[in-house]
């Protein structure tokens, strides 16, 4: 199951712990990989450990010509993009009131309007070729809503939208759009935050822990393989409970 | 009909699955030939491929018949 040998996936925000990890899990299922981030030195260093059938995309999201280049790269690089994995993502976190326009605009611009643009990028030959799948990474703050995070929570609930609206149109030629929520993920980012602040966000999660990389990218896997073709405009939560939604 | 006009309805006919003889010169892809939005989509890029040429957008909305895809693609290759 979930082989994906032949196929070509490009992933976005490589360079962190939950794209990172994408990139090994559909690496690992035979996949050639595009790693696509700001940071070269970490995609390099990924590059190095997965070896064979990886190239290194450099892409900065806030510029929009890099982002309708990036596409056309990895078709170069890897010959095609089967798979396409919108992972990157920032956030600027800020009360509501306080809210500035730069704020809101950095975040819907490399959280959604890049996610848009590469999707746009990738229809073609995806088209073309009758077989594509899409993988749009949210939050389930897009669903439920965060304190701080209108700017970032606006975003992943845009890219649910989008994902939706784009596997409605291209479900006829064999290609599937689905989101996927993570919860609370254990990565760099939380590993900076106090045992005391674990433990509080640990009281709001069923399953009593953060998850990991892996069971992202278990999902990510999921959904970009064959066995997946008949499930689209979905958004699959894996957030150890903390939202049944 | 020119050798383009034949390469034209060839696309037309196999893209849409529709008989050759349905493909005449004001035959609109989407009202007569069963075609919705994003096979005009898939025609433009096919012509694309098969002429060599590009086909920006703009341009492509106005190829709205069989007629105007041919008459299209001969001003342009």
């Amino acid at each position: 199951m979930f082989d994906l040998s032949g196929k070509t996936a490009l992933v976005t925000g490589a360079s962190g712990g939950i794209g990172g990890a994408i990139a090994k899990a559909l690496h690992g299922a035979g996949a050639v990989v595009g790693l696509s981030g700001t940071r070269v030195e970490p995609l390099e260093a990924l590059a190095a450990e997965l070896g064979e059938r990886a190239h290194v995309l450099p892409c900065n999201l806030s510029d929009a010509g890099a982002v309708d280049a990036l596409p056309k790269q990895a078709i170069e690089a890897m010959g095609g993009v089967d798979i396409l994995v919108n992972n990157a993502g920032i956030t600027r976190d800020q009360i509501f009131m306080r809210m500035s326009d730069e704020e809101w605009a950095q975040v819907l611009e490399v959280n959604l309007t890049s996610t848009m643009r590469l999707c746009r990028g990738v229809m073609r030959p995806m088209m073309k070729k009758r077989w594509g799948r899409i993988v749009n990474i949210s939050s389930v703050v897009g669903v439920t809503g965060n304190p701080g995070q209108a700017n970032y929570a606006a975003s992943k609930a845009g890219m649910i939208g989008l994902t939706k609206s784009i596997a409605y149109e291209v479900a006829s030629r064999g290609i599937t759009a689905n989101a996927v929520a993570p919860g609370f993920i254990a990565t760099a980012m939380t590993d900076k935050l106090t045992d005391e602040q674990k433990d509080a966000i640990n009281t709001r999660i069923p399953a009593a822990r953060m998850g990991t990389p892996e069971e992202i990218a278990a999902a990510v896997l999921y959904l970009a393989s064959a066995e997946a073709g008949y499930v689209t405009g979905a958004t699959l939560h894996v957030n150890g409970g903390m939202a049944m939604i | 009909m020119s050798d383009i006009a034949d390469r034209v309805r060839k696309i037309v006919v196999e893209h849409l699955s529709v008989d050759e003889d349905k493909v005449t010169e004001n035959a609109s892809f989407i009202d007569d030939l069963g075609a919705d939005s994003l096979d005009t989509v898939e025609l433009v890029m096919a012509f694309e491929e098969e002429f060599g040429i590009e086909i920006p957008d703009d341009a492509a909305e106005t190829i709205q018949t069989f007629g105007d895809a041919v008459k299209f693609i001969k001003e342009a290759s």
